[in-house]
């Protein structure tokens, strides 16, 4: 890891841990801005991780980045963090100056499209489930606009709003657009293309899943050395260990896939290993998440309990940003069309 | 924290240069070797490759050269049996000795031991098999009753081996006996030696595979004698060298590629033959969807490709496009895990745990990717040739998929070895 690697970890290890409590978590699910976590995390330089120092930003990689949104996946941080890290990204590429507050991004669902206006001062367009639609500062924005992708800013309160709510209960707003105004707007950095959102969200999302998994992984091994039956923990039953030894190859699998996919982030077009990540954290997120349920028995179905923060996050992300499905189908198109012959060298290569 | 880390490992330049040697030498040499042929994996036993794969200096890699070792990286170790192994190449006259048995001499084997047979092993000369199992000792190898006892100049050997591979063929066999009865402490009391195979009072019968192919043997001892200085380690240690050993085999990529031949197939099939998927795509619909049900995630894509009204070009095609979409995500996942593993090794860690979740994992894996072409295609396993190649390394790897979390200690074996990992035994 590189030291700002270490350094983020620390800071944000911290931070979560005393920020992100039980209380503020259902809070957040009541509908409440947790305003104090995001100062926070805007205080301790953890929202622009990928922003050039001279921009305010903490200069790092997309290496650095994973630190900040696994750990905010492990601990179920209700903040549009993940989103912010990358549409700073995005505005930082097309040379564009970062706003400071929370940032969403949109369209987030396939074959969605926002187009650009009045040579590029107005944006048009509906974009669905928009995480934080309506609670972000400012909407970054990838539209066409001449047949190229073009990165635009536009403020929250510049779209129709109509709230939606993902499994966790975090907001996924449908956002209307007709002719709004658009603060900046410049085309993306080059080698970004339509589907940017897309691979770049299931960047973000896999590493959300690995963080997940990490969390589901400690409360059920912990659970299972504390709960007592037949006069014994469960953990010492084969039955129960034999499931958690699945659980920690599932964690294993989907923090070693996303740490890949950031990693071929930093080096090239990673297309390749986006879609392999996300096919693979997120059937580790199904699987992983039935055996912490399956562990933890019927105290673990209760609100009371807090394994479903995590496990209700799980469900939602392997469906945002494109399903296991259909990331394996864009990946099985790629690996078809170049034939039998080129995959091993391909898979090789990366 | 229970995760487990699993640190991202790059290959160094010179690495990846001795991939291309690696490749450029295995299709010169496997040019007329059959698809279903490469299925083998390292089941191939070929002498006649290993000792040219020896000459090239790919035995023993890691070893010093004063044994016939090259004193190169574990990762360049790694990259050769990748590409060995994906390329479906015979390997089996030198697998163990490279992966097992020289290095259990390098560790414990005596200065005699180590310039007697590892030069041998390098040269591709000396063949292994490795006797643990006995008819009433699996899982439970410590159990084991097979006994040595002390005799003038040596050991005089009793019982029977079960299991063993290659026996019929390899010349020498590393073998766990027991040299001491202990009562109630079955872990003590137990040695390993060098057995030449061809010795008086060894006895060599096969066991046929439910496939019909002649892999292990059961090897009876009847009063057989070993010298003396053909003990590795110390009177008694053999329980401690043994699961050292068995550590050496959990974490390369042999854990992985066992089904990779079939993966290739399947790609070659759907790429190839694009514009019959249509013509039979409302036939199958219906058998399909009764099968879907039970198809892994991946085809769930399916069920949303249903939605789509271009039913005729749509739906076949996207099966096996998610198919094989999602076996190369695992796959390319698995090769990251099992380069960490390398890696480490390579820093002088010991990455035990991280070992077994990579066979645990990768063997599902493995045993998955049968079931994903069962599912997504009507093609019917075969038990030779006469058929496409699809259907024979189908019908190869269907049968030999069982062994696949077996082999070198059964799936909740290893399951137990990663939950007291995680604290709970």
């Amino acid at each position: 890891m590189s030291e700002l690697g270490t350094l983020l970890a620390d800071t944000v290890t911290r931070l979560f841990g005393d920020l992100v409590t039980k209380e503020a978590l259902e809070a957040a699910e009541q509908g409440a801005w947790p305003d104090k976590l995001w100062r926070a995390l805007e205080e301790g330089g953890l929202t622009l991780p990928l922003v050039p120092e001279a921009q305010g930003g903490a200069g790092g990689r997309w290496e650095d980045a994973e630190v900040v949104v696994r750990a905010a996946g492990r601990h179920a941080a209700s903040v549009p963090l993940a989103e912010t890290i990358v549409a700073a990204w995005l505005l930082a590429g097309a040379g564009l100056e970062v706003p400071t507050g929370p940032l969403t991004l949109a369209p987030v669902r396939a074959g969605e499209t926002l187009r650009l206006a009045r040579k590029g001062a107005a944006l048009e367009g509906t974009a669905t489930r928009v995480p934080w639609g309506a609670a972000a500062g400012h909407v970054v924005a990838l539209a066409e606009a001449d047949g190229r992708a073009t990165v635009a800013l536009v403020a929250a309160g510049a779209a129709r709003v109509t709230p939606g709510k993902s499994l966790a209960l975090e907001p996924r707003d449908t956002l209307a657009w007709d002719a709004a105004p658009v603060l900046a707007a410049a085309p993306a950095a080059a080698g970004l293309g339509a589907d940017a959102l897309q691979v770049y969200g299931a960047l973000v999302r896999a590493a959300q899943m690995a963080g997940a998994l990490e969390s589901v992984l400690d409360q059920a091994v912990r659970y299972a050395g504390e709960r007592r039956q037949f006069g014994r923990a469960i953990g010492s039953f084969q039955a129960i260990q034999q499931q958690l030894a699945v659980l920690a190859g599932h964690v294993a699998a989907a923090g070693t896939a996303a740490a890949h996919a950031f990693r071929a982030a930093d080096r090239r077009d990673p297309a390749f290993e986006v879609a392999a990540a996300k096919v693979r954290a997120g059937e580790a997120a199904g699987a992983g998440a039935a055996i912490a349920h399956a562990v933890h028995g019927a105290i673990g179905f209760t609100y009371e309990h807090s394994l479903h923060f995590a496990t209700r996050r799980l469900w939602s992300w392997r469906a945002e940003f494109g399903s296991e499905s259909r990331w394996a189908a864009t990946l099985g198109r790629a690996v078809l069309a170049r034939g039998a012959d080129a995959l091993w060298p391909d898979l090789t290569a990366r | 924290m229970h995760a487990f880390r699993f640190d991202l490992t790059d290959l160094p330049p010179a690495a990846e240069a001795l991939r291309a040697e690696v490749r450029d030498f295995l299709r010169a040499e496997l040019k007329d070797r059959r698809r279903a042929e490469r299925a083998d994996s390292w089941g191939g036993f070929d002498p006649a490759f290993s000792r040219k794969v020896g000459a090239r200096g790919w035995i023993g890699m890691t070893w010093p050269t004063r044994y016939g070792g090259h004193e190169r990286s574990f990762l360049e170790r790694y990259v050769v049996l990748e590409e060995m192994l994906a390329a479906g190449a015979p390997v089996g006259a030198h697998w163990v000795a490279d992966r097992q048995s020289g290095p259990l001499l390098l560790r414990f084997g005596t200065e005699a031991q180590r310039e007697r047979f590892l030069p041998a092993i390098t040269r591709g000369e000396l063949a292994f098999a490795i006797g643990m199992s006995e008819p009433d000792s699996g899982s439970d190898l410590a159990s084991i009753r097979t006994r040595a006892e002390r005799v003038d100049g040596g050991y005089r050997v009793n019982g029977t081996k079960v299991w063993t591979s290659n026996a019929h063929r390899a010349q020498y066999l590393i073998a766990l006996f027991r040299t001491q009865v202990v009562p109630d402490k079955k872990h003590e009391g137990l040695s390993q030696f060098l057995v030449d195979l061809s010795s008086p009072g060894i006895t060599i019968r096969p066991i046929i595979d439910l496939g019909g192919a002649h892999h292990f043997n059961e090897v009876v001892f009847e009063d057989a004698l070993i010298p003396e200085d053909l003990r590795v380690g110390g009177e008694g240690d053999g329980w401690k060298q043994v699961t050292t050993e068995l550590a050496f085999e959990r974490s390369g990529p042999e854990r992985y590629l066992s089904s990779f031949a079939l993966l290739l197939e399947l790609v070659r099939r759907e790429a190839a033959r694009p514009s019959e998927r249509g013509t039979v795509a409302a036939g199958r619909l219906v058998a399909h969807l009764a099968t879907l049900r039970q198809m892994s995630l991946a085809v769930a894509g399916m069920l949303e490709a249903g939605q789509n009204p271009n039913l005729e070009a749509a739906r076949p095609s996207e099966r096996g496009t998610v198919a094989a979409g999602r076996l190369v995500a695992h796959l390319a996942t698995l090769r990251q895990m099992s380069l960490a593993v390398a890696g480490m090794l390579e820093a002088g860690q010991n990455p035990n745990l991280e070992a077994a979740v990579v066979k645990d994992v990768g063997t599902a894996f493995e045993q998955e990717t049968p079931e994903v072409v069962h599912a997504l295609l009507d093609v019917e396993p075969l038990p030779g040739a006469g058929g496409g190649d699809l259907e024979e390394v189908l019908g190869y790897l269907v049968q030999r998929a069982p062994s696949f979390s077996l082999r070198g200690g059964t799936r909740e074996i290893l399951r137990g070895i990663i939950a007291r990992g995680l604290g709970l035994r």
